[in-house]
């Protein structure tokens, strides 16, 4: 890797890529391959009865299924949000198109308080919904609101910049041709999109399934029911039980190195459609 | 109405995209909604962000100042949040400045020079990003701790990682590693070596070369990344809350601390907190549209 494949007469790639190699290997590399070392002490035996138990397969069902959801909300409602933000002119739009980066910014441990005592059963938006017999806060409802919020930024911001890019011919064209306005959007505008939207699926969903701070507050994280895979850890670990901690967490971090390669999968789709387009 | 859309439009495309303005005015009007569909999907997506968005931000102040000002500054002025915001600064300096450092250096290495391997390089780079925060604590849990790869040694030395300053520190920079090397590749990328070149064929050094032809070209792309990279550092919880453990005073960080009154029911002290740590939020959130700004501009003046 370290060679320099062309001739270049700037200076300082030994340097720099020496050093970048060093602090990669020193905060991220080692201490993630001691993860895969320290599960390696388990027998595949071990590892399994972990991995199977009750508690953690339904965490681990928890934090995938509702996850699913949550990033399922947010491609439908991301898309919108975007159509609204690049195709339509109306006071406030910038502000809008400010706020959609909120749950990147706002530290997950205050936005998890906030969604909790938001519906809380005597919270602006729980007292409403209790009073029509949904209860939000410490249910798994509360999980799933909790990873709409963290995953709203990822769905309009993939999407956002190809909609912007999109050629107004293939639009005019299919207008032209007859397409009403309807087909037009579903037939010729949303194909484009699909590459970027299932990037911005897979990216929100990554998210929330890993998420800790704003879920734990409202979660209620009662085992079996409202317990959260990364809770699990925190509570294995706080139990010392090391090997149970360490093997939820492989199972987690395979799964989240699946959905980068399904991303960069995407984006190389995206990128070979663009240029056959 | 149509006049304005035309010119917004113009201004969000690349110049180099943007077809004759008369053409565009007539078909302008085709490529959109009848009115009644464009003011229901601006009401949802009006409806969904406000609900999901600015409600639990307004909470936050609402809880805050819910027993008055005087409960809210005495809050704030207690020790113990004194000591969460003194040490949440100390942690994001420090972890900032490990990444601002890597961030340069990998930056440079990524695009000044052409190598194999080098997407993987930023794959890599991008790692910590999809990792769960709880992890990023666990593998440093797992690696200092006493029943940890290194613990039995770092005990016979009396070093403390874990449950202190360094401990907080590495799960910050491992959680924030990506930030500023991710704001400055591609902006570098774009602007290519040319300038640099020339800058070492007249005679300038190095180090010259870096600080008076790349920097001043990267200033604002630079702070884009700290912004970021700052915003994270102060606001981490999941990764931070593994590691630090929970000692009062000493190594709770400000997340950490919202969670620890929130539990006791301290709701205005939880709050007080979080509302500063929201503000840092929306204050980032302003820089970053500000420096966006400064990044597009930067980006045209080179075009043309």
């Amino acid at each position: 890797m370290a060679v320099a494949v062309r001739r270049s007469i700037l200076p300082g790639f030994g340097l720099t890529m020496g050093l970048t190699l060093t602090w990669l290997s020193v905060i991220v590399l080692i201490p993630l391959a001691g993860l895969f070392l320290k599960t390696s002490e388990l027998s595949l035996d071990q590892f399994w009865a972990i991995v199977s138990s009750r508690r953690t397969l339904s965490a681990l069902k928890i934090s995938f299924g509702l996850a699913f959801l949550a990033a399922l909300v947010n491609l439908v409602m991301g898309t919108i949000v975007v159509w609204a933000l690049v195709r339509y002119r109306f006071p406030g739009r910038r502000l809008l198109d400010a706020i959609v980066d909120v749950p990147f910014a706002l530290p997950t441990a205050v936005a998890g308080v906030a969604l909790s005592a938001l519906f809380a059963e005597k919270g602006w938006l729980g007292a409403p919904l209790a009073a029509i017999g949904l209860k939000v806060a410490f249910t798994p409802v509360g999980i799933f609101i909790a990873m709409i919020f963290i995953g709203i930024p990822f769905v309009v911001r993939t999407v956002q910049p190809v909609l912007i890019e999109l050629d107004p011919e293939i639009e005019e064209a299919a207008t032209s041709l007859g397409a009403n306005r309807w087909q037009t959007v579903t037939r010729v505008i949303l194909p484009s999109l699909v590459p970027a939207l299932l990037t911005g699926l897979a990216l929100a969903f990554a998210r929330a399934v890993g998420e800790y701070g704003s879920v734990i507050f409202i979660a209620g994280n009662l085992p079996n029911v409202s317990e959260i895979a990364p809770l699990l850890i925190v509570i294995r670990l706080s139990e010392f039980r090391y090997a149970d901690a360490t093997a939820i967490a492989v199972v987690m971090l395979v799964a989240a190195f699946l959905i980068i390669f399904v991303v960069n999968r995407l984006q190389r789709w995206a990128q070979t459609r663009a240029l056959t387009h | 109405m149509t006049i304005q859309m035309t010119m917004d439009r113009e201004r969000a495309l690349p110049h180099k995209d943007r077809p004759a303005a008369p053409s565009r005015a007539g078909m302008e009007y085709r490529r959109t909604e009848p009115r009644a569909v464009r003011i229901c999907i601006i009401a949802l997506a009006v409806t969904f962000l406000a609900v999901f968005v600015v409600l639990p931000l307004v909470v936050v102040f609402a809880e805050a100042l819910s027993k008055g000002i005087l409960a809210y500054l005495a809050a704030l002025s207690d020790p113990e949040a004194l000591s969460a915001i003194r040490l949440t600064l100390l942690v994001a300096a420090i972890s900032v400045g490990i990444n601002l450092v890597f961030g340069l250096t990998a930056a440079w290495a990524i695009t000044k020079f052409e190598f194999s391997g080098k997407t993987f390089l930023i794959s890599l780079i991008d790692l910590p990003f999809s990792v769960s925060p709880v992890i990023s604590g666990l593998i440093f849990v797992l690696l200092f701790g006493a029943q940890g790869f290194l613990g039995p040694w770092l005990q016979n030395h009396q070093l403390q990682v874990l449950f202190a300053v360094p401990g907080l520190v590495l799960a910050t920079t491992f959680v924030t590693f990506p930030f500023v090397a991710r704001a400055l590749i591609p902006l570098m990328q774009e602007l290519g070596t040319q300038e640099e070149e020339a800058a070492i064929s007249l005679g300038a050094s190095g180090l010259q070369t870096f600080f008076r032809v790349t920097l001043p070209n990267i200033k604002w792309g630079v702070l884009y990344g700290v912004l970021l990279c700052n915003a994270r550092a102060m606001g981490e919880f999941g990764a931070v809350s593994v590691v630090s453990g929970h000692i009062r005073g000493e190594t709770n960080t400000m997340p950490l601390l919202v969670e620890i009154l929130y539990n006791e029911y301290q709701f205005v002290a939880s709050f007080a907190i979080a509302s500063l740590l929201a503000m840092l939020a929306l204050i980032t959130l302003i820089a970053k549209t500000i420096l966006e700004r400064h990044l597009d501009e930067g980006r045209l003046s080179h075009d043309d």
